[in-house]
């Protein structure tokens, strides 16, 4: 969004709209945590509805699903307009599937996707909910305590291109990337009482 | 090392803390992900494609749709191992089986083969008359159906993370999905109209923990995510439920008993993301071909019923 004056971390959160893609998924958690830090909120679920916005939440939910979703008649192709946005600077935070529709190679995939940040994903890394978890992670830009990671069939980053900056990892990969405007996490800080990754986005905006 | 009902593995973190699964936060993370989305039946990996190709959030492993179960009768139990697998392996979206009441070997036999979530169901026969799963004890969260409030509570403090409406399932008849939709909401509603004093006779009314109805009265809402199911066949019944509320939707033999089910399939998944749009709606149900038949549920005698099973 171009018309938008200089973003800063000075800006008050309520001047701030963030869009949330509501096609499917856990995004009211999203919408509930802005709302919280003063922020305004809209449902993004039509091409359309990505005006006047300030940035955009990509929220957990299935991948496969919001990929053929986009497509409908109804979204009318709403990741190209998407896509758009993120390469022009639009500040973008993908949870858990959101990291996966940012990234520009899924693990054996063709699925469709953004590709707008340059990270490889490997989906459902973990296996099955069984494995899924809840982990505590030093992430260094957000400082103590540890934060409360909720990993549900979560991917990992793989890879990570030159220009991204890793923020946290485990043992097996990277869980939150940066590059420039785009923030991804493959776990689900809208799920804790925790508001930190939500203010971190927000300083971004 | 099993503590507490929580599996501990090992820590991943540089740190050494570890981390830990089966907890009730993560099972009841996993369905909020899979709102606004379409649950589908399915019987083998050849259906379970066709679902995730339509846009399917999860799929619902099971011997025989509700619709097959009603006509050819006998035991309904969870389905072969063997389907259950190689519909794993067919589709990268969660999978989901359906386990008898009561029958927590079934549940168990789930749990290993790696399923994400247990359907503990009536639509299958029940296995025990009296006691539903104690399913705090398992790492993988479980769905339950509810007619009301004091049924999706009861479910919930035997650890359920998940509740969608009963309905009447097999039929294609959406009329109890709607009636067990109204019942849940208007109960909350009530409750949040009673002062605190009178919070414990309406618990004793509800047959339910007092503290899951304190919780209700001063949020609004149920602590797990509330899908509708039994009887939804068309776009429009889908719409109609999220317009009553709930998360999301399951929809069982709907689909492949219908004339073209990968069409339909994807309408209703388009109509559940696009539900409060009437002209969306109307684009979707156009030209589906053949719905199921479907039986009213008025025309059924009591012993067809499958939703007084397990309250």
């Amino acid at each position: 969004m171009t018309d938008i004056p200089a973003r800063s971390k000075d800006r008050p959160a309520g001047s701030k709209t963030i869009g949330v893609l509501g096609l499917q998924g856990d995004f009211r958690e999203h919408i509930e945590k802005f709302r919280s830090l003063g922020a305004h909120t809209k449902d993004v679920r039509r091409a359309r509805d990505l005006e006047q916005i300030d940035a955009l939440i990509l929220p957990g939910g299935e991948s496969t699903a919001v990929a053929i979703l986009e497509k409908s008649e109804a979204a009318k192709h709403i990741f190209e307009a998407i896509k758009t946005l993120g390469e022009e600077g639009l500040p973008m935070w993908g949870t858990c599937m959101g990291s996966i529709l940012l990234a520009k190679d899924i693990e054996g995939s063709t699925q469709g996707r953004l590709g707008l940040m340059d990270i490889t994903v490997h989906r459902n890394a973990f296996g099955p909910q069984r494995f899924s978890s809840e982990t505590p992670l030093a992430i260094p830009a957000l400082g103590t305590p540890d934060f409360p990671g909720v990993f549900i069939r979560a991917p990992l980053i793989t890879r990570a291109g030159t220009g991204v900056e890793v923020l946290a990892r485990v043992e097996r990969g990277i869980v939150m990337a940066r590059e420039k405007n785009l923030l991804a996490t493959v776990f689900h800080p809208e799920v804790v009482n925790d508001t930190r990754v939500h203010e971190y986005f927000l300083g971004m905006i | 090392m099993k503590t507490n009902g929580h599996i501990e593995t090992n820590g991943h973190t540089k740190n050494g803390q570890t981390s830990k699964t089966g907890t009730t936060l993560v099972k009841r993370a996993f369905p909020q992900m899979l709102k606004g989305g379409v649950i589908m039946d399915v019987v083998n990996a050849e259906q379970a494609r066709i679902a995730e190709d339509a846009g399917a959030v999860a799929v619902m492993a099971l011997e025989r749709v509700p619709a097959d179960i009603r006509a050819m009768g006998g035991v309904a139990r969870m389905s072969d191992p063997e389907l259950i697998t190689q519909i794993i392996e067919a589709v990268s979206i969660p999978v989901m089986a359906k386990a008898r009441i009561g029958h927590f070997v079934e549940a168990q036999i789930l749990q290993a083969l790696g399923v994400d979530c247990v359907d503990e169901s009536e639509v299958l026969t029940m296995a025990d008359e009296e006691n539903h799963i104690d399913k705090s004890k398992f790492e993988i969260p479980f769905v339950c159906g509810a007619r009301n409030l004091g049924e999706a509570l009861r479910r919930i403090a035997e650890g359920a993370a998940m509740i969608r409406t009963k309905g009447e399932a097999g039929t294609g008849d959406v009329v109890e999905a709607v009636r067990h939709a109204r019942a849940i909401f208007g109960e909350i509603r009530k409750l949040q109209s009673l002062s605190k004093d009178e919070l414990y006779s309406a618990a004793k009314n509800l047959a339910a923990p007092l503290d899951l109805v304190q919780d209700i009265a001063a949020t609004g809402k149920l602590p797990v995510v509330n899908f509708a199911a039994g009887g939804i066949a068309t776009p429009a019944d889908a719409a109609l439920l999220m317009q009553l509320g709930v998360d999301g939707v399951f929809v069982g033999s709907g689909i492949f008993k219908s004339g073209d089910p990968a069409r339909r399939a994807a309408a209703i998944v388009k109509a559940t993301t696009y539900y409060s749009d009437p002209s969306v709606l109307a684009e979707v149900s156009r030209g589906l071909g053949e719905p199921m038949v479907g039986r009213t549920v008025a025309s059924l005698e009591e012993r067809e019923l499958l939703a007084v099973r397990g309250l």
